[in-house]
């Protein structure tokens, strides 16, 4: 049977539309999508940003605090301990720290997970994702375990299709990364608190610092992931001495505890006794002295260097096209970044116009949290609670909120497509369709999952399935509904 | 309260230490006779580790100076005048102390970058400068093996390393939910990859390696390493009993990890991950954040011997990292990105020496761009003389495609 080639195409266009560059299809979103594809996903762009996930509201602040209390407490713990007291259960700090890395990371990120499965805006979603994870804060580390969330809902989110440069002002600066990549302990060796620690005083010898005493000087951490993850990338062309000098103009920039604010520890402060005085040099250009404006100054020119331009775009295209992504998209999108000064907005409209977006193969395999959503969405369901999650995510090597580095996930398939994911994947699909399919139509749920995505082969394996379950695991599992 | 975990839970728990392993499996050859059972283990320490805490020169009169409250004294486990170990590290003094382990203490990779990603891109790709290649030098080894018959790579975790990545056919293995053998799943699954490039061979060798690990870990389940099963998880317990619990799965991390490599058609070389080395703030000295890390890269070390038994004669066991740190302690009690770094090589038949290439010591004059201890060993070096003296790898293999424009690393030889 004939068919018209624009019908065809705009069949397959809505396909693409929604699983490339959304979180995969629910029944009834493809043949939504089918009028006007493009146009599907434009409207998706506002400039308010992402939508919220619904969590119990906490904010970073509040969470910090939180930890606050628990490292008073452990402090309290072990000094009880030393004289030989007990301490109950109900102010053991393990056993609050346990709970509280437990319960608001689970709420937190169920909340994410459920607004991916439901959402009627799935590339507004997976955009968001996408700059969550280049400015990633991670839960590996302690004492930033619970504010992976509300980073997340406070720094990324409402920023996502406005100016790169306030995105990129709002994450590096926001407490959670100050803690995540050690900004917060980070002192000028020249400013009025490094004298203030380093005073002389009685009965300390000369030479090391008196046992106990904290050292007080500059971390470089972030400043340096700043320049090679953040923004002009490690080929940006800066060097030893730029992070240096990037790191003394960053000092200043801390979390308040409860000497500032008693009542709410955990907010941004810019400590002035803490910053390093004086001009800086960075890549060439020259910051007069100055407190918060030198770091922001900095940032400024960051977001608007060239090589941000051309090190985030292919990074863009990378994520949403293919790992090796296609020169021409790249140009595209980075002549869309200059010319518009980095509007994001912008950027994700010319990213779905470019027609490298929309080849018909699909060249990208899904990460897990990807494949889970996706999953579900398929099943027309969301996630009812963590343990629907985490076991999974695990397995397949994703841990809930806690990239291995500063870097984020890894975006390659040569990652994650190993034959030990595989076999998980294949484990998980079986149990969750069992879980899931009831009396649904394996085939019907492969059409609207898939459109005109679905292969014959794979079509063909459903119709054969023995079983409604095995069905819908063959279609979870196929090599079109792993990719995008 | 006591909780008995099942080895492939206490593995999974190793996934929450950042411990992953991978392994490149060759089948044993009778023929080939010694060269088949000798075994490569690389351990990568990744986040930088800091070379002036695992292998501290507490003999060197300028280490006290620089690393102040980061510095080992007494605590320190001795090995020469100058060099002692971290004192998580008893495992690795043992085995030092019958010259079965020794150190490399100023190695580093070509690059310069301080950066990890970059770093570690060079440490496991074996180029000369980043983005040389998109290939693992321990995967293209494997093209150099002497027993020339069908070879398998295997990695356990669910990511693949870069180290392993490459032309060798690659599996792994991930300590999760296991196979439903009843299920039809896997074959129709199967049917429907055969044209898959990627999907297809993956989750061939994931089913077949599945199978191995069966039969590695009930090869391992009784015997010696049954009492670790059980751990003590109740009140009390508090951080030390973490760190307790923490170090028994990486200890049986090391011993499946053996127990792969024993059984009769296992790899013949694995590599193996540990995080969670980069300590810009608060490190700790004796005791803290890096020693508790030290403890687990100790306890899966002791593993891996304990669980190799007789064939840890054929094994040689590298670690490296990415960079070593700062010589100065930072701001924040911690240290930043430096350049050269300690290397450990253990195993059952290395030579008796001292320690691998020459100390630069640590006056300012001798550091590298003031900051950094200086490298005096490139680390392709160390590698291409194990892959040569204890792999049996030839020189041509080693210079053209394991290591390509590495011929100023000339190789350290004699360690076994």
């Amino acid at each position: 049977m004939r068919k018209e080639p624009v019908v065809a195409d705009r069949d397959l266009d809505a396909a693409i539309a929604v699983t490339r560059f959304g979180l995969g299809a629910k029944p009834g979103e493809i043949a939504g999508a089918r009028s006007d594809p493009k146009g599907f996903l434009t409207a998706q762009i506002r400039p308010s940003g992402a939508d919220q996930p619904r969590t119990n509201g906490e904010t970073s602040a509040q969470r910090i605090a939180g930890f606050r209390v628990y490292q008073q407490d452990k402090r309290g713990m072990k000094r009880a301990a030393a004289d030989g007291e007990s301490v109950p259960d109900a102010r053991d700090p393990v056993k609050i720290a346990q709970r509280m890395l437990r319960d608001d990371v689970a709420t937190d990120f169920v909340a994410r997970a459920q607004l991916g499965a439901g959402t009627e805006a799935g590339f507004r979603e997976r955009w968001t994702l996408f700059w969550a994870n280049h400015f990633t804060v991670s839960a590996n580390k302690l004492v930033t375990a619970t504010v992976v969330g509300p980073f997340e809902n406070e720094a990324i989110r409402p920023h996502v299709f406005g100016r790169f440069a306030d995105l990129l002002s709002t994450a590096t600066t926001h407490p959670a990364m100050l803690l995540y990549l050690d900004q917060v302990q980070s002192i000028g060796p020249g400013s009025p608190a490094a004298q203030y620690l380093s005073r002389p005083r009685r009965g300390a010898g000369a030479g090391a610092p008196p046992a106990g005493r904290k050292s007080a000087g500059l971390n470089e951490n972030l400043a340096r992931e700043i320049l090679e993850l953040h923004t002009v990338g490690v080929d940006g062309g800066y060097s030893q001495a730029d992070v240096t000098e990037f790191a003394r103009a960053m000092t200043g920039l801390s979390v308040g505890g409860f000497r500032e604010d008693p009542e709410m520890p955990g907010r941004p402060v810019f400590r002035a006794a803490a910053h390093e005085p004086g001009a800086r040099m960075v890549m060439g250009v020259r910051y007069a002295p100055g407190g918060k404006e030198q770091v922001q100054a900095i940032l400024t020119d960051l977001a608007r260097h060239p090589a941000t331009a051309r090190f985030i775009c292919t990074k863009i295209a990378r994520h949403f096209v293919a790992d090796d992504p296609p020169p021409a998209l790249v140009r595209r999108l980075e002549y869309a970044w200059v010319e518009s000064s980095g509007e994001l907005d912008h950027v994700a409209r010319v990213l779905i116009g470019a027609p490298e977006s929309w080849t018909p193969q699909p060249a990208k395999f899904k990460t897990p949290y990807e494949f889970v959503v996706s999953s579900w969405r398929a099943a027309g369901g969301a996630p009812r609670d963590i343990a629907r999650l985490a076991p999974v995510l695990n397995a397949m090597g994703q841990k809930a909120f806690s990239a291995p580095s500063p870097k984020g996930w890894p975006e390659e398939a040569a990652a994650w497509a190993t034959p030990a994911a595989l076999v998980q994947r294949m484990s998980w699909a079986q149990a969750f369709s069992e879980a899931v399919v009831r009396d649904r139509d394996p085939k019907a749920l492969a059409a609207e999952a898939l459109g005109a995505r679905l292969s014959p082969p794979t079509a063909t394996a459903i119709a054969r399935a023995e079983s409604r379950a095995e069905g819908f695991a063959l279609l979870l599992m196929s090599p079109e509904f792993q990719r995008r | 309260m006591t909780a008995h975990l099942t080895r492939r839970r206490a593995l999974l728990a190793a996934a929450g230490l950042g411990l992953s392993v991978d392994l490149l499996a060759r089948p044993a050859s009778a023929a080939a006779g010694d060269l088949a059972n000798r075994k490569l283990v690389v351990v990568i320490c990744r986040g930088g580790l800091d070379g002036l805490s695992l292998t501290p020169p507490v003999g060197d009169p300028d280490y006290q100076g620089l690393r102040r409250n980061l510095a080992l004294g007494d605590d320190a486990l001795g090995l020469d005048g100058t060099f002692a170990l971290h004192p998580a590290l008893g495992s690795v003094h043992h085995l030092a102390k019958v010259g079965q382990a020794r150190i490399a203490p100023a190695v580093a990779t070509p690059d310069r970058a301080r950066s990890h990603f970059e770093a570690q891109d060079v440490l496991e790709t074996g180029a000369a400068v980043v983005y040389g290649t998109s290939s693992g030098w321990l995967n293209r080894a494997v093209g150099g093996l002497k027993v020339q018959r069908k070879v398998e790579a295997l990695s356990v975790g669910p990511t693949a390393p870069l180290i392993l990545r490459g032309p060798a056919p690659a599996s792994s293995w991930s300590p999760g939910r296991g196979i439903d053998a009843q299920a039809r799943l896997p074959t129709m699954l199967q049917d429907l990859y055969k044209d898959d490039p990627v999907l297809g061979p993956a989750l061939a060798r994931g089913l077949a390696t599945e199978t191995m690990a069966q039969a590695a870990m009930s090869g391992l389940a009784d015997g010696a390493e049954t009492p670790g099963m059980t751990m003590a998880t109740g009140p009390g317990g508090g951080v030390e009993g973490y760190l307790r619990q923490g170090q028994e799965v990486a200890r049986k991390l090391g011993g499946t990890l053996a127990g792969f490599m024993r059984e009769p058609g296992g790899p013949q070389i694995a590599a193996l991950s540990l995080d969670g080395f980069d300590t810009h703030a608060n490190q700790g000295a004796a005791k803290g954040q890096l020693a508790n890390r030290l403890g687990y890269l100790d306890a899966v070390l002791d593993g891996l011997h304990t669980g190799l038994g007789s064939e840890w004669s054929n094994t040689v066991v590298v670690v490296a990292t990415e960079f070593g740190r700062t010589a100065r302690v930072n701001g924040t009690g911690g240290t930043d990105h430096g350049t050269a770094s300690t290397a450990l090589i253990l195993g059952g038949s290395l030579k008796p020496g001292g320690i691998v290439g020459d100390w630069p010591g640590l006056k300012t004059a001798a550091l590298y761009e003031n900051r950094d201890l200086a490298p005096t060993l490139d680390m392709r070096g160390l590698f291409k003389g194990v892959l040569a003296d204890h792999m049996g790898l030839d020189r041509r293999a080693l210079e053209a495609t394991v290591f390509p424009d590495s011929t100023a690393a000339r190789p350290v030889t004699g360690l076994v």
